[in-house]
C-alpha cells in the first residue's frame, strides 16, 4: 500500500476492478447504466448544476474574490456500498467515537491516559486546541463530540483506514443530504430499481440528538438554535439549511446575550432563553470574555453559562484536541486504552516529524510522501510528494526543517477509484469517504455520508476548496 | 418567535427589490419624456434623479444629464447603492441572512432576480436595449412578488416583509409627486397644455399608472385628479392611502399576535386618519408641497419606530 512514487498509482476502482470485473454492489447500477442514452445523461448533469446554482447551494473560496460563490462539483454516478461493507465499517466508527469521547473526558478530568504515558503529556499541555478553560467541565449528559464526520479512505476489497477525525465542527452533511435529493429528482427510476437506504431524516435525528443533551436544568422542551459566524462565513448555506430542515432558530452572537445566567436571543418580542446551542462558530471565537477578546462572532459570557451547567454546546468547546493530526497518529493506542479492544478501523501509517528518526526519514523520502500540517484543514498547505515539482519539494523541505513538530507524514495511498462521468464516458477518480456520527444518549449514524472526489485526473486531493466534487453516496438495504 | 435580525432582514429585503423595481420604473418615464420632448430632455431626467433622491451622488460622478448617463447611474451603478443593481443585491444579501424564513420559492426567485439581472447589467445598455432591460427588471420584481404572495404563510414573517414594501413604496410615490408638486398646483396648470399633458403623463407612467388612471377618471388629465389619485385612492396599489391601509392591517396583525401595542402603531393610525378623512381640496388649500414633506418625515418616523419597537436594531 505504500506509494509507487507516482500519482498514476495502481488504484482499486470499487465499481471495476481490474481484477476481478464488475463488483456486486454495481451490478444494478450498471445494467441501468447501459441502457441510458448518453446524450440524456449528458443533460442530466446540466439539469444537475442548474439547480445546485438556482437553489444557491454554494461554498465561499477563502481568497477568491471574483468567484465568491462557487458550487462543488456534482457527479452523477452514485458511489455504492454494499449493506455488509457498511455494517463493517459503523462498528469500527462507533468504537472511534466512543475513544473520543471517553478520551475527551479523561484529558480535561483525572488524565489518565497521560499518567499511563500512553500519549505524551506535552503533545496535550502544549497543544491550541486543548482548552485549560475545559478543565473539570462535565458538559449535559457527558457528551463532548455530538456531532463528528470520520474521513475514510479504502485501499482495496478489505482496507480501510481513517484518514481524520473531524471532532469540531465538521461540514458536508447539506451535500450529503442535496446530493440525495437532486439524485431522486434526476433519477426517480432508479431508486424504484435498486433499494437504497435512505439519509434524509438526519434534520430530524440531529434535532432529537440535540434535544437528549440538552441541559438538566431545562424545563420542557428545549428551545435549539443553530450558531453561524454570518452569510459571508464559507458553511452558511449548509448553517441555514440545517436550521431550516431541523425548525429551529438560525442565530448570531449579534443575536445572543448573557440574561440571568442564560443564553438569550432577541426576538421581536423581547429575549428567549436557548437550551441547547449547535455552534458553528470555532472556539477562539465563542466567547470572547474567555478567548478571543476582538470577536465579535461569539456571546460574551457564554462559557460562564456554560460552566454552570445551563446550556448545551454542540460540540463541547475544547473538542479539537481530540481530532489534532499529532493526537491522531495515537489513535490506535487511545482506542486500545478506552475500549479495551484493538481499533476496528486503523489509522494509516504516519511518521511524527517531531521524532528525530520520523523526521531524517521524511526528509529522505518527501517526494514519495503526503506531509500536511499539524493544525491544518481543508487541504490547505500540504505537500503531495509525487505530484510536486523538485522545487516544491526543496521548498518544503526547509519550511519542514524549520519547524518539525508543525508536521506530520503519510505515505501516499493508492486511495480507491470510482467512475465519474465525463465527456468521454466513465473515468476512474480517487474517492474518499465522510460518514456523519451523532452522538447523545446513543450512536447514530446515517447510512450514507458525503463521498468526495478528486476530479482531476490522477489528483489524490479530494478537498472542495482544491477542486474537488461530491457524489451521492448509497448503502444498499441488502 | 422571529429573531429582531431576521425581522429587520425582512424589511430591507423587501424595502429594496420594491426600490430596485421603482428605479427602473422612475429610468421608464424618463426615457418616454426624453424620447417625446427632445428640448429640455435634462431637466427630466434632473427630476428622474430628485424622484430617486440621487441627484447629489449623481451630480459628483457626471455633469451631462443624458438617458445613457442616469440609466447607468439608476440602473447598474454598484457605487450608487439604490440603483437596480446594488438594491437586488441588498436585497439577496438580506435575503440570504433570514433564508431559513422565506419558502424554497421565494428564495429561489430572489436568487435567479440577482442572477439573471447581474448577467444583464455587467457590461453598459445599448440604447435600444433599454426597454429590453427594464422589461426585465420589471418581470424579476414581479416573479419574486408572485412567489412570495403565493406560497409565503401569513404570519409574522409575511407581517414584517410587507412593512418593509409598503414604507417603502409610500415613500417613493410621495417624492415622484413632490418632486413634479408644481406642475400639478391649480394656478401653473393651464388646462390643454401639452406642455402638462406629458408631465402629468410622466407622473403617472412612473408609478405605472398611465392606463388605470383612464379607467378610473376621464380620459383628461386634471392635475385635480392626478393628486387624488397618488394620495387619496383607496385601490390604487402604490397611492399612499393604499400603502397606508396595508400598513395598518399588517401592525395590527402584529399587535394582535404579541398582545402589545407600540409607538409605531400610533404614529401609522394618525396619518391614516389624516388621510382618511382629508379631501384633495384640503390638501391643496393646505399647500401640496407641505402636505408631501410633512408625509415623508412621518412615513420615515414611522420606519424607524418600526425598527425599535420590534428590536431590529
Amino acid at each position: 500500500m505504500l506509494s509507487e512514487g507516482s500519482t498514476r498509482l495502481a488504484a482499486f476502482d470499487e465499481m471495476l476492478p481490474e481484477v476481478s470485473g464488475l463488483r456486486r454492489p454495481y451490478e444494478a447500477y450498471d445494467r441501468w447504466l447501459k441502457e441510458q442514452d448518453p446524450a440524456r445523461l449528458t443533460q442530466k448533469m446540466q439539469d444537475a448544476e442548474r439547480v445546485f446554482r438556482k437553489t444557491g447551494i454554494t461554498f465561499a473560496v477563502y481568497g477568491e474574490q471574483e468567484a465568491s460563490e462557487r458550487l462543488i462539483p456534482f457527479d452523477i454516478v452514485p458511489r455504492i456500498l454494499a449493506g455488509q461493507e457498511w455494517r463493517r465499517l459503523t462498528q469500527g466508527i462507533e468504537q472511534r467515537v466512543q475513544a473520543l469521547n471517553a478520551f475527551l473526558d479523561d484529558i480535561y478530568h483525572r488524565q489518565e491516559i497521560l499518567r499511563a504515558g500512553r500519549v505524551p503529556r506535552e503533545l496535550v499541555a502544549k497543544n491550541e486546541a486543548f482548552l485549560p478553560e475545559m478543565i473539570g467541565v462535565r458538559p449535559p449528559a457527558g457528551v463532548y463530540t455530538h456531532i463528528i464526520g470520520v474521513d475514510i479512505v479504502r485501499i482495496s476489497e478489505n482496507e480501510f483506514y481513517v484518514l481524520e477525525d473531524n471532532a469540531r465542527t465538521p461540514s458536508g452533511v447539506s451535500y450529503m443530504l442535496e446530493n440525495r435529493e437532486t439524485m431522486m429528482q434526476l433519477f426517480p427510476e432508479l431508486f424504484q430499481k435498486i433499494k437504497v437506504r435512505p439519509v434524509e431524516d438526519y434534520p430530524q435525528l440531529l434535532r432529537q440528538s440535540l434535544a437528549a443533551v440538552r441541559p438538566q436544568s431545562t424545563k420542557g422542551a428545549p428551545t435549539i438554535a443553530v450558531l453561524t459566524p454570518g452569510s459571508y462565513n464559507s458553511a452558511y448555506f449548509e448553517h441555514a439549511f440545517l436550521a431550516d430542515q431541523m425548525g429551529v432558530q438560525l442565530v448570531e452572537g449579534q443575536d445572543l446575550r448573557v440574561i440571568d445566567g442564560h443564553v438569550a436571543m432577541r426576538t421581536t418580542e423581547g429575549y428567549k432563553q436557548i437550551d441547547v446551542l449547535y455552534r458553528r462558530v470555532d472556539d477562539n471565537f465563542l466567547d470572547p470574555l474567555t478567548f478571543r477578546p476582538d470577536s465579535a462572532l461569539g456571546v460574551p459570557g457564554i462559557m460562564d453559562v456554560y460552566r454552570a451547567g445551563n446550556i448545551t454546546i454542540a460540540n463541547a468547546p475544547g473538542t479539537g484536541i481530540a481530532d489534532d493530526k499529532a493526537i491522531y497518529s495515537y489513535m490506535p493506542e487511545i482506542v486500545e486504552f478506552y475500549t479495551g479492544r484493538k481499533a476496528i478501523l486503523g489509522n494509516i501509517p504516519t511518521w511524527r516529524c517531531s521524532e528525530p528518526d520520523s523526521l531524517k526519514y521524511v526528509l529522505e523520502h518527501i517526494h514519495e510522501l503526503v506531509i500536511k500540517e499539524v493544525h491544518g484543514s481543508g487541504g490547505y498547505g500540504m505537500l503531495v510528494g509525487p505530484a510536486a515539482t523538485k522545487k516544491e519539494c526543496q521548498d518544503f523541505a526547509k519550511k519542514l526543517a524549520a519547524k518539525p513538530s508543525n508536521y506530520i507524514a503519510q505515505p501516499t495511498l493508492a486511495l480507491s477509484t470510482c467512475p465519474i462521468l465525463t465527456e468521454k464516458g466513465l473515468s476512474p477518480r480517487h474517492v474518499d469517504l465522510r460518514p456523519y456520527v451523532l452522538v447523545s444518549d446513543r450512536i447514530q449514524i446515517v447510512p450514507g455520508g458525503l463521498t468526495r472526489v478528486a476530479l482531476k485526473e490522477g489528483s489524490l486531493v479530494v478537498n472542495s476548496s482544491q477542486g474537488g466534487g461530491t457524489k451521492d453516496t448509497w448503502v444498499l438495504d441488502d | 418567535m422571529l429573531l429582531g435580525r431576521t425581522a429587520n432582514g425582512l424589511y430591507w429585503m423587501n424595502r429594496y427589490i420594491e426600490r430596485a423595481e421603482n428605479m427602473a420604473r422612475l429610468v421608464d418615464a424618463g426615457l418616454r419624456m426624453a424620447l417625446t420632448r427632445t428640448q429640455s430632455a435634462s431637466e427630466e431626467w434632473n427630476s428622474v434623479l430628485l424622484s430617486a433622491g440621487s441627484d447629489v451622488t449623481f451630480s459628483q460622478k457626471y455633469q451631462d444629464y443624458t438617458a445613457a448617463n442616469v440609466s447607468d447611474f439608476l440602473l447598474r451603478d454598484i457605487s450608487n447603492p439604490s440603483s437596480t443593481m446594488s438594491s437586488i443585491e441588498t436585497a439577496r444579501n438580506n435575503a440570504r441572512m433570514v433564508r431559513t424564513a422565506l419558502t424554497r420559492e421565494t428564495w429561489e426567485s430572489i436568487n435567479e432576480a440577482w442572477m439573471s439581472l447581474k448577467r444583464m447589467l455587467a457590461r453598459p445598455i445599448d440604447e435600444r436595449d433599454l426597454p429590453t432591460v427594464l422589461d426585465a427588471i420589471k418581470r424579476e420584481t414581479a416573479l419574486i412578488r408572485g412567489s412570495f404572495y403565493g406560497t409565503m404563510l401569513r404570519n409574522e414573517i409575511f407581517d414584517f416583509s410587507q412593512l418593509g414594501t409598503y414604507v417603502e413604496r409610500a415613500d417613493n410615490t410621495a417624492r415622484i409627486l413632490d418632486v413634479k408638486y408644481y406642475v400639478l398646483l391649480p394656478s401653473l396648470s393651464w388646462v390643454g397644455s401639452t406642455l402638462d399633458n406629458y408631465q402629468w403623463e410622466s407622473i403617472l407612467r412612473s408609478v405605472s399608472a398611465h392606463r388605470s388612471y383612464r379607467w378610473v377618471y376621464e380620459a383628461d388629465y386634471k392635475p385635480t385628479n392626478i393628486a387624488d389619485y397618488l394620495i387619496l385612492n383607496v385601490r390604487m396599489p402604490r397611492s399612499l392611502t393604499f400603502c397606508y391601509r396595508f400598513l395598518g392591517e399588517h401592525l395590527k396583525f402584529l399587535a394582535d399576535d404579541y398582545g402589545e401595542r407600540h409607538a409605531c402603531h400610533g404614529t401609522a393610525d394618525k396619518i391614516q386618519t389624516l388621510l382618511k378623512k382629508g379631501s384633495i381640496k384640503d390638501i391643496f388649500d393646505h399647500g401640496l408641497h407641505e402636505f408631501l414633506a410633512e408625509f415623508i418625515r412621518d412615513n420615515t418616523r414611522l420606519g424607524d419606530e418600526i425598527a425599535q419597537d420590534y428590536r431590529f436594531n
